[in-house]
């Protein structure tokens, strides 16, 4: 009875993985995240100009964006987790795409935290031109957390199909 | 066109700060808790692997009389285990990284001029992480099975293959002790490698170009760049093990489809470098006492500079000689034969130019003189051991034998510890102001360059006789007997070495000679500040017109320049 549930478990992943709709959830994604790379850029210009107010929209864009980026990735897992019983224990490839995906999404998190730091620090009127290379450092962060994003969707996405 | 260093005024009158009385007890604690200031930062980093050396000094002796006679009980296997475990991974990360950038940390701003390191925080943070990390480390005597089970410290080797550290086969936490006292201590080493090519590349003083900095600064600055390379690797596999042991993954799970192969590929991608980032410092402070003590500028800077770049490459490349009995193929080991034989070039024109530094010079022989000796001679024969080792069949025959431990260690002890113990000498004066004692130094290098010879000549003998490294006893009738119990008896002349260069320290530090600012007539910006210098290094930025700043002061009808 076990051996035919996972003989099962095993069809529905080899399936899922051949199906064309599988990425979809994580191009769109993906061009969330893209996105947020472009309007962090904008909040750091908008800061250097001394614009605040477009400074504190771009800042809000980019962490709606990533969180986003965060929901898509959360809702792929689920998919993968409950529906075709893929775990990080199943077999290496679940091994390496949940440490890959995982690993990214905790530093995307670490980032999102320090954004929305800035977010809120903004919204209260505590940042002025005289922080533009602070938050140029942490869009410099988010751009790395993006670039890193791009091959692993190609490593895991386009490649390893 | 070449200049002429001046305008800097007097040597050693740096310090214009007036004179403090004595603070209380409370506030000194609290000034080396929470200090930014290198040169401070730099000695508690040296104190630190001090007391760690005698740690691991101490590992080892209970290993060697374990081993001084055949079929003896002195400990269990499982203690023996966990001593040659803690013993590795203590003098490697806790002992070998913190003191060598605990002399980078002092030596680098005052050489450049600087006032400080260019992020004086991230210095305090790198080094209280990489300190934390070694308690962790020690932490799991006690709590190595939990705070309830017995402790036990971890016992799967310095490089922790898999799958021994698999879950399954080591039960308890004492391994996770070992990845995260690793991994931590990998992140201070990282930070501290960001700090100093920052502080290399954007804060020398006026005048210093890349090509007039002292080789120490290009030999930290190159070590720097292969930490970025070398220490990821190790972070990452840290991280999968840790994902292997708690979240059920297969990375090094060969059965399930990953590779214990992987994990030793990834290991030795950061182990090999690392110990070309250990003995790089070492070149560091050889490339600063040779000259000084041959009385006669480096021969071949540029060649120095290329040979340094030119090792740091290489030595990227050559990891997997470390598995030729792995069975990666032929084309697999012979490109790795290859490129380990063609590392042993650019250190060959280290050592060639180093001897013709001395060719020729008017040699003071001081004890940091000595200790330099020791050092080109034993590397020399380390490095020949390395050549052997690196043909493959050979390699075959001696892989994780006593053969490889001895190659090891004489690189290690007769090239970095030696190196280091000249670094010591030469630069104590700077740092305290006192000189260490002339007559305990000579006593420390004799007892110390006997000890280390009997030990670390003959432990090559039972490695070609058979003996495994590893095994916590053997049976008589080998014919290791003999060579074990000399080894035992080295270790203990090396002991007392070892004792009386750590009185000298303190001894010294109250009683010692007052050095002045420059006690060697020396040559590079660090003799200019009064001994030790102030917090602020320079009360006025230099400006240096050649790569002997000192030199055009003190020579001013013949600079520097003339000698490039």
């Amino acid at each position: 009875m076990g051996d035919a549930q996972s003989r099962h478990r095993r069809h529905v992943v080899f399936d899922h993985c051949r199906s064309r709709h599988l990425l979809e959830l994580p191009i769109f994604g993906t061009i969330c995240l893209l996105s947020s790379s472009l309007t962090v850029h904008a909040a750091v210009s908008a800061l250097r100009k001394g614009n605040m107010s477009r400074c504190t929209l771009a800042l809000a864009l980019t962490v709606l964006l990533g969180t986003i980026f965060l929901v898509t990735t959360a809702l792929e897992w689920r998919h993968l987790i409950y529906d075709a019983g893929l775990t990080i224990k199943t077999n290496l490839f679940g091994t390496t795409y949940y440490s890959l995906v995982g690993l990214h999404a905790s530093h995307v998190i670490v980032g999102l935290l320090l954004l929305l730091t800035a977010l809120l620090f903004s919204l209260t009127g505590r940042v002025t031109e005289a922080h533009s290379e602070r938050m140029e450092a942490l869009s410099l962060y988010w751009h790395f957390v993006d670039g890193v994003w791009v091959v692993v969707f190609l490593v895991v996405y386009v490649l390893g199909r | 066109m070449a200049t002429v260093t001046q305008g800097m005024g007097a040597i050693g009158q740096t310090d214009q700060t007036p004179p403090a009385t004595q603070p209380p007890r409370q506030s000194v604690i609290h000034e080396w808790l929470t200090t930014v200031d290198h040169k401070k930062i730099g000695i508690m980093y040296i104190v630190y692997a001090l007391l760690f050396l005698v740690v691991g000094g101490f590992q080892a002796l209970l290993m060697r009389i374990q081993l001084a006679i055949p079929d003896n009980h002195f400990v269990s296997p499982q203690i023996f285990n966990r001593l040659f475990t803690m013993h590795g991974t203590t003098m490697v990360f806790f002992v070998g990284v913190p003191i060598l950038f605990g002399f980078g940390n002092y030596l680098i701003p005052l050489m450049i001029g600087a006032r400080d390191m260019a992020f004086p925080r991230l210095n305090a943070f790198s080094f209280w992480l990489s300190a934390f990390g070694g308690l962790l480390l020690y932490f799991s005597y006690f709590a190595g099975s939990g705070l309830y089970g017995a402790g036990s410290a971890p016992d799967v080797g310095w490089f922790a293959y898999a799958p021994l550290t698999a879950k399954v086969f080591s039960p308890g936490h004492s391994t996770d002790y070992w990845t995260l006292s690793v991994l931590m201590s990998g992140i201070g080493t990282t930070a501290t490698a960001i700090n100093i090519v920052a502080t290399v590349l954007c804060m020398r003083c006026k005048g210093m170009t890349l090509t007039r900095m002292p080789l120490l600064v290009w030999l930290y600055l190159v070590s720097s760049c292969m930490i970025f390379v070398a220490v990821s690797p190790l972070s990452a596999a840290q991280i999968m093990l840790c994902i292997d042991r708690y979240l059920g993954a297969h990375f090094f799970d060969t059965q399930a489809g990953g590779s214990a192969v992987l994990w030793m590929h990834f290991f030795w991608i950061f182990g090999h470098p690392e110990v070309y980032i250990l003995i790089l410092p070492a070149f560091a402070f050889m490339n600063e006492i040779i000259p000084v003590f041959s009385r006669k500028a480096i021969f071949g800077y540029p060649a120095m500079v290329a040979a340094s770049v030119g090792i740091g490459f290489v030595s990227l490349s050559v990891w997997a000689h470390h598995m030729f009995t792995v069975g990666m193929g032929p084309v697999g080991n012979t490109f790795f034969v290859f490129a380990t034989m063609v590392v042993s070039v650019p250190t060959g024109i280290k050592m060639f130019n180093w001897l013709a530094t001395i060719w020729g010079g008017k040699v003071v022989y001081k004890v940091p003189m000595m200790f330099a000796a020791g050092f080109l001679f034993q590397f020399l024969i380390a490095g020949l051991t390395g050549i052997m080792l690196s043909a493959a069949p050979f390699d075959w025959q001696l892989s994780a034998s006593y053969f490889v431990v001895a190659h090891f260690h004489y690189v290690l002890v007769g090239g970095i510890l030696f190196s280091l113990f000249a670094a010591f000498y030469y630069w104590y004066p700077k740092m305290t102001g006192r000189m260490l004692s002339e007559k305990l130094g000579k006593w420390h290098f004799w007892l110390f360059l006997i000890g280390f010879h009997v030990t670390f000549d003959l432990m090559h003998v039972p490695g070609l006789l058979g003996m495994p490294r590893r095994i916590y006893t053997y049976e008589a009738g080998r014919g290791w007997e003999i060579w074990n119990l000399l080894v035992g008896v080295g270790a203990l002349i090396q002991t007392v070495g070892t004792l009386i260069f750590v009185y000298n320290l303190i001894h010294s530090y109250f009683r010692g000679k007052e050095a002045g600012p420059d006690p060697w007539d020396a040559w590079t910006l660090e003799w200019f500040t009064s001994s030790p210098p102030p917090a602020y290094n320079f009360a006025i930025e230099p400006t240096v017109g050649s790569r002997r700043p000192l030199w055009d002061l003190k020579h001013p009808e013949d600079p520097d320049s003339s000698y490039e």
